[in-house]
This record gives structure tokens, sequence and C-alpha cells, in this order.
């Protein structure tokens, strides 16, 4: 292979296959915690973004704590130590929300879009919280080592003019969402809870002829969803940076991803979370170098598809794909 | 107690407040809320009409809202001659493509019976129309944006009077609102919610980054107004005699001082009326849309929409199309909610795309309704008036708050600077908590929509 094509590889890998695999993921583990509220509970959670935010925050704070008195983790960041007790907080904020606004509304059999404006109204509560208590800035929280492999690195070693860069918070992304899912599968198929809530999530009347407690059903429900939003809310504020904002813009991809791949399916979250992330890598990216390697002359100008301020665009108009083509999502998900 | 009385003692509550705000702190205060409550009123009732008369819910106020400020701006802003000639045919020539490429896409759909053939030739005409517009558009853009780049780099607008830009704004909100509800209309009821929340986020990221549009971050600033200006006020003969005599009692006789006390006067006087005539103006369009809102309820079409809202099922049974109903409703309400965003922009003055905050358009928006009373325009109205009012003066309440509570912390300590530095964000809580509860207690808010007409 001659150095351009090797150069053109490095160069997909380093801007597209590394940053695409990692929000991919940080996408997925936001999808599957949407999907999961829309198959047991049966509604979109807008509340989510910010729920994630909010477990982010107590990791951050708790990150904090443990730094100033001396604990780390090596090369590891020290977040890893604290997202248990982001969790933790997070399933009290949850489970507490669930008992004073969704439980009145369940027991009502009210329609679904008065779960959907309860929960912008949960949404606006977080949301001022997290302002309130860490403000609406950028944090960075992440320490121990930055890189797995270093352009620098890596151009001495292969020769090539491109780098490969791989920031160690993007191998632990990848490698705690794998970890996550193969464990949130494993819980749905195999344990006698897990199936429970898929049998109380295709039918719900039938799952309580079978004597399946419902109120368990749900504490478990917003249990995992805590779990899922804490972990997606920390990777992803470990990879780039915490800011409440960002959070709340979150809430439009990791809804398209959840109806692109099917809505109340699990494993449809992943596959949306990959589609919708590389779509915006995709779309978002400057081919100019690209081009270059592999047509042997750089183009004029940029050759970028859209300026990176749409990438929110591409998820609405994946979204819009979906719902004109196949509005219950690629893996046939909840009828409409 | 019912609705009237209830209203009257509602909007008493709040006039009376008001009334404290303009003796103890300044009438121009007093009138600067007053007309952001009467635009949230507006808003409040295209929200209304949306979700009290057919159930929808929309979370994109946001984006409607910075629609109508959007319109706002070019109507009135004189068109930019020099960006015109720079780019306006490429711009011309770029939109013709536009048309071409969607000509293509129907004249195709026409020929190619529905199957793996015509999606393969729709994704060809997207991909190819994408690059064959970005051809001709790219350059125009450039070409705009760097003539004059510090002053202008934009096109400008029309230079017309910025009134006609209220009805334009309802009309662009309206288009928006038409393509999102024929999209997700039909489909779960919370796919509207979402593809709102989304068309939302793009609107206000196309005038963020559009510069040849809407000049982006950069704001458009000086807008003209529809009411005369305090400086131009302050000179005009029957304007300084009104004011004298009105203030002819409390004025020092000595002459300097006299002079010196008019002044003064006239320049609070004129920025009071400046306000007075803005307050005129949306208070007539607000009687109006109440006006129109009312007689549209109380007619079939208001029984038909309330059957649908209760029962889907049942309307569509009985031969009523709920679909095209809904699109039909939700993109009424959104052109009112346009109204009000160019209103917005007019009284401000300038368009400043950053502003358009969903936290706090969408959410204060919806507070006003749900709190108001569901279904209930003048409830919306009450709403509005409550929440805004509550939204402004909770700020300095709750500085206030935790500025006393944490006294006893002393002035170095952390945790009270962090806190009043944030305090702000508190009224975010309190207005959610204050939702939920509304919500929850007395979903029907305080004036309760009145079925028995």
């Amino acid at each position: 292979m001659s150095t351009d094509t090797m150069n053109a590889l490095v160069l997909i890998a380093n801007f597209i296959l590394v940053p695409g695999i990692t929000y991919g993921s940080q996408l997925a583990l936001g999808a599957l915690g949407i999907t999961l509220v829309y198959a047991v509970l049966r509604f979109s959670n807008f509340a989510h973004g910010d729920t994630m935010a909010y477990g982010c925050m107590f990791t951050i704070l708790a990150t904090w704590w443990l730094q100033s008195i001396g604990v780390s983790l090596g090369p590891l960041p020290t977040a890893l130590l604290a997202i248990p007790f982001g969790i933790a907080m997070t399933a009290i904020l949850v489970i507490v929300f669930d008992k004073l606004v969704y439980k009145h509304y369940r027991e009502q059999k009210s329609s679904p879009i008065v779960f959907v404006i309860a929960s912008v109204g949960v949404m606006f509560v977080t949301n001022g919280l997290v302002r309130f208590i860490i403000g609406p800035n950028d944090q960075q929280f992440s320490d121990g080592m930055r890189f797995l492999v270093r352009a620098r690195d890596f151009k001495k070693a292969t020769g090539l003019d491109e780098g490969l860069t791989i920031k160690l918070t993007q191998g632990l992304t990848v490698g705690i969402a794998i970890i996550a899912m193969l464990s949130l599968f494993y819980f749905l198929q195999r344990t006698r809870t897990g199936k429970a809530m898929r049998a109380y999530s295709d039918n719900e009347d039938l799952a309580l002829l079978s004597g399946i407690d419902p109120k368990k059903v749900v504490l478990v429900t917003w249990l995992l969803v805590a779990a899922l939003t804490t972990l997606a809310g920390v990777l992803y504020g470990l990879d780039k940076s915490f800011k409440p904002f960002t959070y709340f813009q979150l809430l439009l991809p990791m809804f398209a991803a959840a109806i692109v791949g099917g809505v109340g399916k699990p494993l449809g979250a992943i596959l949306g979370g990959f589609i919708v992330a590389f779509s915006e890598i995709l779309l978002t990216y400057a081919y100019k170098k690209l081009i270059g390697y592999i047509a042997g002359e750089r183009p004029d100008g940029l050759v970028q598809l859209l300026s990176t301020d749409y990438k929110f665009a591409v998820s609405f108009m994946i979204l819009v794909v979906v719902l004109l083509w196949r509005p219950t999502g690629i893996l046939r998900g909840k009828s409409i | 107690m019912n609705n009237l009385l209830k209203g009257i003692l509602g909007f008493g509550v709040v006039g009376v407040c008001l009334f404290f705000v303009g003796t103890m702190q300044s009438w121009t205060l007093a009138f600067t809320i007053i007309n952001l409550c009467l635009i949230s009123a507006v808003m409040a009732l295209g929200v209304n009409i949306q979700w009290g008369y057919a159930g929808l819910f929309n979370v994109g106020i946001a984006g409607f809202t910075a629609l109508g400020g959007l319109a706002a701006m070019l109507v009135s802003t004189p068109p930019v001659v020099g960006a015109w000639q720079a780019g306006g045919v490429q711009l011309g020539i770029s939109f013709l493509a536009l048309l071409a490429v969607i000509a293509a896409m129907i004249v195709m759909r026409k020929l190619i019976p529905a199957g793996k053939l015509r999606s393969l030739f729709t994704v060809l005409i997207i991909v190819g129309g994408f690059f064959f517009i970005r051809y001709f558009y790219a350059p125009a853009v450039e070409s705009i944006e760097s003539f004059d780049s510090a002053r202008s780099g934009f096109l400008g607008g029309l230079g017309a009077p910025i009134l006609f830009s209220w009805i334009v704004g309802g009309f662009f909100a309206a288009g928006a609102a038409w393509l999102i509800g024929k999209i997700s209309l039909g489909l779960r009821s919370d796919y509207l919610a979402i593809a709102t929340l989304g068309i939302s986020e793009i609107i206000i990221a196309i005038m963020k980054n559009e510069d040849w549009l809407s000049r982006g971050v950069k704001n458009v600033s000086g807008l003209p107004r529809p009411v005369p200006y305090e400086i131009e006020l302050q000179k005009e003969g029957w304007f300084i005699e009104r004011v004298s005599a009105f203030y002819e009692s409390s004025l020092p006789l000595e002459e300097a001082a006299r002079s010196d006390a008019l002044q003064q006067k006239l320049v609070e006087a004129s920025s009071l009326f400046v306000k007075l005539c803005y307050t005129g103006l949306f208070l007539a369009v607000l009687v109006l849309l109440l006006w129109l809102a009312h007689r549209a309820q109380k007619a079939p079409w208001g029984r038909m929409m309330r059957a649908i809202r209760d029962n889907e099922d049942a309307a569509n049974a009985m031969g009523k199309n709920v679909t095209r109903r809904h699109l039909q409703v939700f993109v009424v309400g959104s052109a009112v909610v346009g109204i009000a965003g160019a209103m917005l922009t007019t009284l401000e003055g300038q368009l400043t795309p950053s502003t358009y905050n969903p936290l706090r358009y969408t959410f204060l928006i919806w507070a006003m309704v749900i709190i108001g009373g569901s279904g209930n325009n003048m409830g919306s109205v009450l709403g509005a008036f409550i929440v805004w009012f509550g939204w402004i003066q909770a700020e300095p309440l709750g500085q206030w708050a935790i500025d006393y509570s944490t006294a006893w912390m002393g002035d170095s300590h952390a945790l009270r600077a962090h806190m009043l530095e944030n305090a702000s964000h508190m009224r975010l809580v309190i207005m959610g908590i204050i939702l939920l509860m509304v919500m929850r207690f007395s979903p029907r808010g305080l004036l309760p929509e009145n079925n028995r007409e």
C-alpha cells in the first residue's frame, strides 16, 4: 500500500472512526436510558439530558473531594471512583421524582403527553438545581494519563505524515460502554427481574395477571436509568467537558438515536446512537486533507458538507427521514 | 367562585402589584413589565390554542419566537445595496437551483412508481441537489459576508415599516409549523414534541450562523421603531407644553432651576410615553387575537376541536379528519407565537439571535398556560401576567432571601459567595416546582376551561 493510502486510512481512523465510536457509545448509553423509560413507563423523558448533567455534577463534586484528600487512581481518572456516588445521587433524584410526579399520573392512567409535560417540568427543576449547585459554566475534572496513543509517537513509529491520537478517556468510554451494555443485556435476558421488565413492557395487563409486581419493575427501571445516565454523562464530560447547557442539547441526538433504532428496543438504541454519531461526524468533517491523499491534490475549499454549528441539524434530519420512512424505527419498535 | 370573579380578582391583584411597582420603583419600570406581560400573553395565547384547543404539545416556542424576530428584522432594516450587488445575483441563482431540485424531485416521484428504484433516485437527487445548490450558494454567501463586514455583511431587509413584520412573522412561524406538523402529526403524540424541539434548535442555529441573512451573533441593532424616539419627543413643542402643564405645581419658580427640573421631567415623561405607545399597540393586538380566538372557540370549529381533543377515535368515527385539524390548529397557534416574536423584537429594537434561550422562552410560556388554565384564553393572559411579574420580581427577591439567610456566614464564606452568584438559577427550580404542583393539584389552572357555552 502506498504511503498516501496509509495516510488516508490513518486520517479516517483519527478523525472519523475514533471520535465516532466514542461519541456513538456515549449517545448509545444515553439513548438506552430513554428507550427504557419508553418501554416500561411509556413516555418520552425530556428530563433525560438534565438528569445526565445531574449525575455528572455529583460525580464531579465527589471527584474534587477525592482529589482534595489526595486519592488518585494513578493513570486512570479519579472520576471513576466517584461514579458510584453520582449514580446513587441520581437514583435518589429520579425515584423522588417518580414518587412525587409520575406515580400520580400512572395511577390516573393519564395520556402520554401529560407525562411528557410533567417531564419537562422535572427537566427545569433538575436543570435549575444543576445550575444552582455547580453553576452554568464549563468544568474540567479529568486527571491521570491523557493519551493511550500519541500522535507524535505514532508518527515516529510508523513514519507516516498523519498521526493517530487516542485519548485515554476515549478508550475508557468504549470499554465502560461495552461492559455496561453487556451487563444490561444479561440482566434483561437472563435474570428474573429483567424478564419481568420485558414482560411488563410487552403487555402490561398480562404481566400484572402473571403476578409481576409493577412497583418493583418501575423501581428497577429508574435505577437502571440512573446508572445509564450517570455513566453517559460522566463519560461525555471526561471526554469533552461538562457544561449544563450542552447536556440539555444532547437531548435531541439521544431522542433521534432512540427513535431511529426503534422506540423501546435496547439494541435499537445502541444502533441508533452509532448511526447518529457517525452521520454527525461524516457530514461535518472537512474532507480537504483526505481528498488530498486520495486524489493526490488538495482541493481549494475545506470540502465540509455542513458547518459544525449545524451538527444538531443532522440528528434532526435523521429523525425526519425516519419519521417519514419508517416511524417505528429500524428495528420496528413500539407501535405509533 | 366563578371564573369571572376569579378573573377580576386575579387581574386586580396583578394590577395592585404593578401599581406598587409604579409608585415605589418607577412607572417606566412598571410599563416595561406590562409590555413584556402583554407579549407573553400573546405567546401564551398561541400555545393555548395548540394545547388547550387540541392537546398538541409544542416544545419549540423559542424557535417560533425567533422566526418572528427574524421577520421583524427582515421587514424593517433598509436593504444593503452593496451586498445585493456583490452576491445578490448568485444567491438568486442558488434559490432557482433549489427550486429546480425540488421540481426534479416532484417529477421523478410522479414518473417512477414506489420501490427500490424510486428510493435510489430520491437519494441521488438529494445528494446531487445539495452539491448543485452549494456550487452557487457558497460563493454568494462569501461575497455578501465580506461586503463591509464590520458594519453590515448581510443583505439587510426591505426597509418597510416594522409593523408589517408582525404579520410576516406570523407567516414565517406558520410555514415552519406546517412543515413540522406535516412530518410528525398523525404519529405518536410525543413525536411532535421532539420534532418541535429539533426545529427550534435548528432555527436558532441558522440565525446564529447564517451571517448573510441575520448577521448572526453580530446582531442587528437600531431597528426602526413604530413609535416616536425619546430624543425627538423632548424637542416637540406639544410634548413640552403638556409635560410642563402636568407638573406645573411641582416645578420650582426660579428660572434656571425650573428649566433643569423641566428637562429632567421631560426625559422621564418621554421614556414613559414611548412605553405607553408600545402598550397601546400590544394591547390592540392582544385584544384582537383574543376576540378572534374567542369567536373560533365558540364557533362549530371550536366544538369540533374540543371533540377531537377529548376523544380522537370518536371524532374520527364521526368523519372528522383528526390529523388535518391538528395540522391546522398547530399552524394557527404557531403563527400567533410568531406574531409575538416579531412584537418582542420590535420592542427591543434589535435582533440578538443568541438570546433565544429555550429554557427561558419555551418553559416560561408553558408555565403561563398551565398555571393560567389550559383551554381558557383569559386564563392564559392572566397566567402570563402573573408568571412574568413573578419571574421578574423573583430575581431581586431570591437574591435578598439568600443574602439575608446566609448573612451569619460572614462575607468571606465561599458557600455564601457561591450561592449569591448562582441565586438567579433558583428561579428555574421554583418555577418548575410551581408548574408541577399546579399540574398535580389543580390541573385546570387558575381559570378553568368553561365547557358550557
